[in-house]
């Protein structure tokens, strides 16, 4: 069936207002901002968390007010903004809204007043959260993966309310996830272009496909988790909680499984690290083939890992979990799967060094970004095969060796790739360039100091400094030496930190007052590109939309008048907008 | 093969064989089909894991099952009903025959609301018989399971209304028949769910 003219020939939802244009509006390029904008907001107050962590742990009892309950709190609050609410919500509703309809060649998402929603049910969310911080007792200090039956329990910080709102904020997230993945993978599937076959597709519409595949289906485990354990705390129920004498009083749960509620929460939680990986896979491959002027090496391959590391990613997350006590063979068989899934990791990385190699590499500030990327990525990887391993998880788990590979794995590599792809997009969504020095300048202080504060953390992490402690004096197994590196890193961290303000200057100056992009700045092969207007006018294309004739990556085509060929760009002998000659 | 070669080398003789149909990977499915098939999936999702988790909790010494009113199978027959009514709306919508799906349509919405008010009615049975949410653990997964489905019934009931409503209205089908066709899948999906969940809720 010819299924192009069908989308074609779908109407378009104008906006007649102010109002419909910008704030309720269903554009998906409006709505990716509107994603990304609240996304960084929420980011930024998480970001100020973990210099109070930070503080607290280098210069400890600096700050009166903050004790051991607010300290758990900002722990929690840190955790689950950053994973959830920042890289989760930017990544699909901030680059997944903008990037798909565009780099696809469609008009909008196939559902644009189903995509509106998602944007106002995740802002909800947000304000759900917020609103934690606001009530008696405060936001739950749980820890982000919330284990009952502590999380529940009087003596944890926000126990009262604070649990209450953070599962309600939850459950909404994944309402707004649903909706607006239910949009992508629709897109990508029912409205590629004329020609855009799915092996043409650029690997970041590729990322975040399989990205949203994996929240579409892991997403409904938390929310399970998440309902049942509201059950537990509001109507008494006892899914996860056993008999417990909590202050001294005999509560009435009974029976309940707490590892229960763990298997489901890591069943969500483990595809999670890969609802973030995957589309920091996409973008970063089409950044480095950009900018090294070169085609991605081994295409289908790449498209292959990422699907496989999908499918692999629901079958490992019991290595979550190896000291909460199972079956050895559980044991051994996840340590398998884990091992397994770092091959088409590894494939990826081999294949973005391969690129690179003879490439004329342009170090622009989104290639440092991703070439950045690449090693964090592959220290974090590293780790994490340790980590995978029964043997060494067990005395490794609870220290600060386990805070060094999650960050560097899932917290500095895929928010590299974020900036990466922000300096890489920003001319196309404004029309202006990111000012480059101050870009070069955030990307050095950000890439340097991200080190400083996690591979510290890994010698930390090895003489048994355990995490989630609120201060680490008078331990006889932490010399104090550490308490140097503490406030090495804690320096680091504020300096870390306060770039980022440099970035959202350059952001907000740039937007305004950056130097005109023109249409396609980096000279790049993809759809997005080749727009008529920049930034793209409503319905991105124009009167017809365009034809694929060729692959995303038609860099340095021997004979080829410039050293690149847009994805649309007919061949000699075709007449463009024609069907083939030949 | 010619898209094949278009993915590997662009260089390659391939260059002038251009396929740009696109119909490889592509359904010939409205959009609303195939976004309402990957939702029926992310349910899939929810209650297969609900279900995994009522059976390991199951397991445990404390479980106590439940003794299910007759009621039960009154409501479940009154679903099937439904969906019944949903069926017969499509093919009269087929068949542009809008008295019948008028008639039909309507029943099918109203043995569902019968049956939410029917489910309703198990809930206050066993609870007038001491079944609380709380004693156990049986007991919480039974209004669990059974208020996240009535929940998406609801959900379903919404935009039945919504149908319904344009349908009288406009007194024509037209556009209507996709969305009568969707609630008739819907439908049939979530009574497969139930009769699942209560097949697996008679287990012992």
């Amino acid at each position: 069936m010819a299924h192009v003219p069908y989308q074609e020939a779908l109407p378009l939802h104008e906006p007649k207002s102010f109002w419909t244009r910008y704030v309720w509006s269903q554009d998906h390029k409006v709505i990716a901002i509107q994603y990304t904008l609240t996304a960084v907001a929420v980011g930024l107050v998480a970001l100020v968390m973990s210099w109070l962590m930070r503080l607290q742990i280098g210069f400890p009892g600096s700050f009166s007010f903050i004790d051991p309950s607010t300290y758990y709190q900002l722990v929690t609050m840190h955790g689950m903004i950053m994973v959830i609410y920042l890289l989760t919500a930017i990544f699909l509703g901030g680059f997944g809204n903008f990037l798909i309809p565009l780099m696809v060649g469609a008009r909008d998402m196939v559902f644009p007043f189903v995509n509106m929603l998602s944007y106002w049910a995740y802002l909800l969310s947000v304000l759900v959260l917020m609103a934690s911080f606001f009530v008696p007792g405060g936001p739950t200090g749980a820890g982000w993966t919330l284990y009952p039956p502590q999380a529940i329990l009087p003596g944890t910080p926000g126990s009262d309310s604070g649990i209450v709102l953070m599962l309600v904020s939850l459950i909404l997230f994944i309402v707004a996830a649903t909706m607006g993945g239910l949009n992508y993978v629709t897109t990508v599937i029912q409205a590629r272009t004329y020609g855009m076959t799915m092996m043409r597709l650029p690997l970041s519409v590729w990322g975040i496909f399989m990205a949203t595949i994996l929240a579409l289906l892991a997403f409904p485990a938390l929310f399970v988790g998440g309902v049942m354990m509201l059950f537990d705390r509001l109507l008494g129920s006892s899914f996860f909680m056993p008999a417990v004498v909590s202050m001294g009083k005999m509560l009435d749960y009974q029976g309940g499984s707490p590892v229960l509620f763990q298997h489901i929460f890591w069943f969500f939680g483990h595809p999670e690290v890969y609802i973030v990986a995957l589309p920091a896979f996409g973008i970063v491959s089409d950044i480095i083939s950009t900018h090294a002027r070169k085609n991605i090496f081994g295409y289908r391959i790449m498209v292959w890992a990422i699907v496989s590391i999908g499918v692999l990613s629901f079958i490992v997350w019991a290595h979550h979990m190896y000291v909460s006590g199972m079956n050895p063979y559980f044991g051994f068989f996840f340590a398998i799967t884990t091992l397994i899934i770092a091959v088409p990791t590894a494939i990826k990385v081999y294949n973005w060094v391969l690129t690179l190699w003879q490439g004329n590499i342009h170090m622009t500030v989104p290639m440092l970004f991703a070439v950045a990327f690449v090693s964090t990525f592959t220290i974090g990887g590293i780790t994490g095969l340790f980590l995978g391993n029964v043997v060494i998880d067990l005395p490794l788990s609870d220290t600060y060796f386990v805070v060094a590979h999650f960050h560097m794995v899932m917290g500095v590599s895929p928010i590299l790739v974020v900036f990466g792809g922000i300096y890489h997009w920003f001319p196309k969504i404004t029309g202006r360039m990111l000012n480059d020095t101050l870009g070069q300048i955030h990307f050095w202080l950000t890439f340097l100091g991200t080190y400083a504060i996690y591979f510290p953390m890994h010698y930390l992490g090895f003489i048994g400094m355990p995490r989630r402690y609120y201060a680490y004096e008078g331990y006889q197994f932490i010399p104090e030496s550490a308490q140097d590196l503490n406030v090495f890193i804690t320096i680091s961290a504020l300096m870390v930190g306060a770039a980022q303000f440099i970035f959202l200057y350059n952001l907000a100056w740039s937007a305004f007052k950056g130097k005109p992009a023109g249409s396609n700045p980096w000279n790049a092969t993809t759809l997005e590109w080749q727009t008529p207007d920049t930034p793209p006018s409503h319905g991105n294309w124009g009167d017809r939309l365009p034809i694929v004739y060729r692959w995303a990556y038609d860099y340095s085509v021997p004979g080829a008048e410039k050293d690149f060929i847009p994805q649309n760009q007919p061949p000699a002998g075709e007449n463009p907008g024609g069907a083939a000659t030949t | 093969m010619r898209t094949r070669h278009q993915s590997k080398k662009t260089w390659t003789p391939a260059v002038g064989m251009i396929d740009i149909s696109n119909h490889r990977f592509s359904f010939s499915l409205a959009n609303e089909k195939f976004g309402l098939r990957i939702f029926l999936a992310v349910i899939t999702s929810l209650f297969l894991l609900l279900m995994i988790s009522y059976q390991i909790r199951m397991k445990l010494s404390d479980w106590d099952s439940l003794p299910f009113p007759g009621l039960l199978w009154i409501n479940t027959a009154v679903l099937i009903l439904s969906c019944i009514g949903f069926q017969w709306a499509k093919i009269a919508a087929n068949q542009n025959n809008i008295t019948r799906v008028k008639i039909t349509l309507l029943g099918g919405g109203l043995f569902t609301w019968l049956f939410l008010f029917g489910q309703m009615l198990v809930w206050k049975q066993l609870n007038n018989m001491g079944f609380y949410l709380q004693t156990n653990p049986a007991n919480s997964f039974f209004y669990l399971m059974t208020a996240l489905h009535g929940l998406h019934l609801l959900g379903g009931l919404i935009v039945w209304c919504k149908t319904s409503i344009q349908l009288f209205r406009d007194k024509k089908i037209g556009d209507l028949s996709l969305s009568i066709e969707l609630l008739t899948i819907y439908w049939h999906f979530l009574l497969a769910v139930w009769l699942v969940m209560f097949t697996m809720m008679q287990l012992k």
